[in-house]
């Protein structure tokens, strides 16, 4: 078994300290090692955006990233999402727009949509689902999710 | 409460609460199947066959078994010997055990590329992958069938050298591929054609498609020295589950607990087992808690996708738009064992329209691909698209509006089915209207390469055996026990009619999907069955604590129960005014006097009601690449009565979406081996949201009399009638047919110039 390497990371605000092999992703490691299970697996190729994290706060797929790399980073997972004040605009908009059925895809479609967000406050439907095409969903044909996407945007916009 | 056509005042029905698991969906905190961790918890892997069709000549685990880490390996060796034993499935019906057994892990031969052959349990994932590597199989490899009609051919290898095709419901004693061959038969069809104007004929294929929910297949199971199993896992029925599982294992049903985690997608795929029984087994051996998981390419491979196949149609219609006679063979690909549901094709081929004279031929074929699995109306979507696409062109020939041309044959109740049975009160003819007054169809589409298509669509639905128990809380709130597991939200539907019925709020219920030794035995999620069914057994639960709190007031009062009424959450007695207590006020009265409010209630509904879809599609195809795009999309459909339009409209536009796929980019590529070549999410290229417009939703509500809402199941139907949408919209865009799904761009330019 190869070494374990340590990694200090904070990990939704919080600071991390863990071991892991060089070949663990970062998604195997949250997942498996920290359990914070909320972060999916889907293809673990990087084709669905079921694990979405942000780094840094940059969008990636965290099956993609091994976990050494997060050393020294700030990771953000869906178990972070929800602030003291309650659930996220973002949550609250999926749920009130049935934006899930089996809901395997929300974390990472939360996860997505809340980097967009901070970018572009304002986005477009077209904006929308142009950075939500790394994301898959099988169940919802995807109007609702957009139709949350964009309804978190004008809540935000009034909490403003 | 009875079913009637006229609206009724719902006080829960109809409105859109927030899903009672919604919260922990959307933070992360659901369990869903590979998310279970246990103390002391190994990883399972398995090691799959590289061939599509070989023997195994011998299996060697010792040196993996050798390796550091790992806690044991088992094969086909450790199952017991289903030799000649029937494997009773409940509505799957009884099928060889020895199939099932053998599907989990191969013996003798393996069937197809991604057979499981052996497993190992090591400390960590990749341990127990390194350890695969050290299992040594010897194969004979043998010529692979990888074609419906080519494994029909008389000379075609033989997956199994001793089925015997299954002719018309009895035994041949005839060797072939061929599973088994059946026909619906009705009226003179020979007739029919001679009074027929015009006759076309075509031939239509459908290629290999996965299901592609997001969630792999995941299982966990615990074997306690006294031989108690519990498994954890993500499937569509926990009963099911523990009766294939009993069976395969030989362990009594006593001795086994299936406790389903939230499951991320399924859409009949996650009815079979594949991990569980082998993770039992090496829980085992072990001794350890053992969680296997799929990665997405065992998936592809190595789960049921649904049925490749070959329809043959030809239809005769009068100048007037009859339809007066139709002749169809479907023959659709089992996989690797018997089972293609082509029986539901062929019920489903003609059922939107009344024909008087029809035969159709059903052909269920072994080829050597993964076993197939259900896939939302199965059989459906691969029949109705030659029949939808066939109509088109007469429609065209006959210069009459597809829609008129539809409600003119329109099936209506009282109608006979090719099953020789009667349609009950359905919603065709109301659908197909609701798509002529939308305003998507009432719109003009312009420009260069666009066209319309619209097609319709038929899925019969299941009833089947559903339970829940209910209990009221001593705060007036009630629990809710379900066996349904949930895939799309249907626990708020359930919770709903349970509110309904008993006259609380759709928030004072708290409904759980359980494990099998906390509720009554209930089927699959499939069929479309659960808002129905499972709603059934709610509405019945709801009645009958509702009975018992009036029982109960009255009790109280000292006064005949029928002077009780329960509204508003209060009691009251209609004789005097003075009485009257709030359910909350009963509830915690009746607990600490020991009354116990519940209900356990199991039904099994048989008045199912049939859906209809018709669907509307515009499209653009791009002249060059052959590239389709969808510009406007709207899904009609009779629901019954939808109980929470939110979830019913996303069950339209996500069977919708599948469709598409299905249509325009989905297919298992194969080389001459048989081997896959796009195991993957990248090129196995499913629906993104950068390829779709908003699916525009219309409900139509034609109640089923069968169910004391009206429901109807809705979650299938709309994978049906997208193939044909979406092809006669492609021929009107750039007059090209095309007769093959996926219509992909290479084969969409290839039919371009081939016109040229
Ligand atoms: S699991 Fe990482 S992209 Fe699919
Ligand atoms: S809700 Fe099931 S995959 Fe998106």
């Amino acid at each position: 078994m190869p070494d374990k390497a340590r990694v200090r990371a904070t990990i939704n605000g919080e600071p991390a300290d863990f071991l892991c092999e060089p070949r663990q992703s970062l998604l195997e490691v949250l997942r498996e090692e920290l359990k914070l299970t909320g972060t999916k697996e889907g293809c673990n190729n990087g084709n669905c955006g079921a694990c979405n994290v942000l780094l840094n706060g940059l969008l990636v797929n965290s099956c993609l990233v091994l976990a050494v790399e997060a050393d020294g980073a700030k990771v953000e997972t869906i178990e972070g999402v929800m602030g003291p004040q309650g659930l996220h605009p973002l949550q609250t908009a999926f749920l009130e727009n049935a934006a899930l059925q089996c809901g395997i895809c929300t974390p990472g479609f939360i996860v997505a949509a809340k980097a967009l967000l901070e970018r572009k406050p304002k986005a477009t439907e077209a904006e929308i689902r142009h950075w939500c095409a790394g994301n898959l969903c099988r169940c919802t044909g995807y109007d609702k999710i957009v139709r949350a996407v964009l309804d978190a945007e004008t809540r935000m916009g009034e909490g403003q | 409460m009875s079913p009637t056509e006229t609206k009724q005042e719902y006080q829960v029905i109809g409105k859109r609460p927030v899903r009672h698991d919604g919260v922990d969906k959307v933070t992360g905190r659901a369990v869903y199947g590979a998310d279970v961790q246990l103390p002391g918890m190994l990883y399972g892997k398995v090691l799959r066959s590289p061939h599509a069709h070989a023997r195994i000549k011998s299996i060697r685990t010792d040196k993996a078994m050798s390796l550091e880490g790992v806690k044991a390996v088992v094969t086909a060796a450790d199952l017991p010997d289903p030799e000649g034993r029937t494997a009773n499935l409940g509505e799957l019906g009884d099928v060889p055990l020895r199939n099932l057994t053998r599907n989990v892990l191969a013996s003798g031969k393996v069937l197809y590329q991604g057979h499981a052959i052996a497993a190992v349990a090591a400390t960590n994932p990749h341990l127990a992958e390194e350890a695969l590597d050290l299992i040594e199989v010897e194969y004979e490899v043998l010529p692979p069938v990888m074609d419906v009609l080519e494994a029909m051919k008389k000379d075609a290898p033989l997956l199994h050298e001793d089925l015997c095709t299954m002719e018309l419901g009895k035994k041949s004693d005839h060797h072939s591929n061929i599973a088994s061959h059946q026909t619906f038969r009705r009226g003179d069809v020979k007739a029919g054609f001679a009074s027929a104007d015009h006759i076309l004929e075509h031939e239509y294929r459908s290629a290999t498609v996965h299901q592609g929910y997001i969630e792999p297949h995941a299982a966990t199971a615990v074997w306690s020295a006294d031989g108690q199993v519990t498994l954890w896992c993500t499937t569509q029925g926990a009963f099911s589950m523990r009766a294939m599982v009993h069976q395969i294992l030989g362990i009594p049903v006593s001795k086994l607990k299936v406790i389903p985690t939230e499951i991320g997608g399924g859409f009949g795929g996650k009815i079979p087992s594949y991990g569980e029984p082998v993770a039992a087994l090496l829980a085992r051996k072990s001794r350890r808690p053992v969680k296997v998981v799929m990665d997405r390419t065992e998936v592809f491979m190595g789960t049921g996708p649904t049925s490749a196949s070959y329809v043959k149609l030809k239809m005769g219609v009068t100048r007037d738009g009859r339809i007066v006679a139709a002749e169809a063979m479907l023959a659709f690909e089992g996989g690797a064992y018997p089972g293609a549901i082509v029986g539901a094709g062929g019920l489903c081929l003609l059922a939107p329209y009344n024909i008087e004279n029809l035969v159709i031929d059903m052909y269920d074929v072994v080829v050597n691909k993964p076993k197939t699995a259900a896939y939302r109306a199965p059989g459906a979507p691969n029949a109705e698209h030659a029949t939808e696409a066939l109509i088109d062109e007469f429609c065209e020939l006959l210069k009459m509006d597809p829609l008129e041309f539809r409600l003119k044959n329109a099936s209506k109740e009282g109608d006979v089915q090719a099953n020789d049975v009667r349609f009950p009160r359905i919603g065709c003819i109301e659908t197909i209207e609701a798509a002529r007054a939308s305003d998507h169809y009432r719109s003009k589409l312009n420009g260069p390469n666009r066209g319309r298509g619209v097609a319709a669509g038929y899925w019969m639905n299941a009833g089947l055996t559903s339970s829940v128990m209910a209990r009221l809380n001593a705060d007036g709130t009630v629990t809710l026990n379900e066996g349904s597991t949930d895939i799309g939200g249907s626990r708020t539907s359930i919770a709903m009619q349970l509110a309904e019925s008993f006259g609380i709020r759709a928030e004072d219920v708290s409904p759980s999907v359980v494990d099998t030794d906390s509720v009554g035995y209930t089927e699959v999620t499939g069929g479309s069955r659960v808002t129905f069914a499972t709603g059934y057994a709610a509405y019945e639960a709801g009645q009958a604590l509702r009975r018992q709190v009036v029982e109960q007031a009255a009790k109280l009062w000292k006064v005949e129960p029928e002077r009780v009424l329960f509204e508003g959450g209060v009691l009251r007695d209609l004789d005097d005014a003075a009485k009257k207590i709030g359910l909350p006020e009963l509830a915690e009265t009746l607990a600490h006097r020991g009354v116990d409010i519940g209900a356990r209630i199991t039904v099994t509904p048989q008045k199912v009601g049939g859906v209809f879809g018709v669907h509307i599609a515009d499209v653009e195809v791009d002249p060059g690449t052959g590239k389709v795009t969808i510009l406007r999309y709207t899904v009609v459909q009779d629901v019954g009565k939808a109980i929470h339009p939110s979830y019913v409209e996303g069950q339209m536009q996500g069977g919708a979406v599948q469709g598409i796929g299905w249509a325009l980019n989905e297919e298992y590529v194969y080389n001459q081996e048989g081997k896959m070549l796009n195991a993957s999410f990248l090129d196995y290229r499913m629906p993104t949201s950068l390829d779709l417009p908003m699916i525009e939703t219309i409900i139509v509500e034609v109640p089923n009399p069968g169910h004391p809402y009206g429901v109807r199941g809705v979650g299938e139907v709309p994978i049906v009638p997208p193939l044909a949408t979406v092809a006669n919209a492609i021929a009107h865009a750039v007059s090209v047919r095309l007769y093959e799904v996926p219509m992909s761009p290479p084969r969409v330019v290839k039919a371009m110039l081939a016109k040229k």
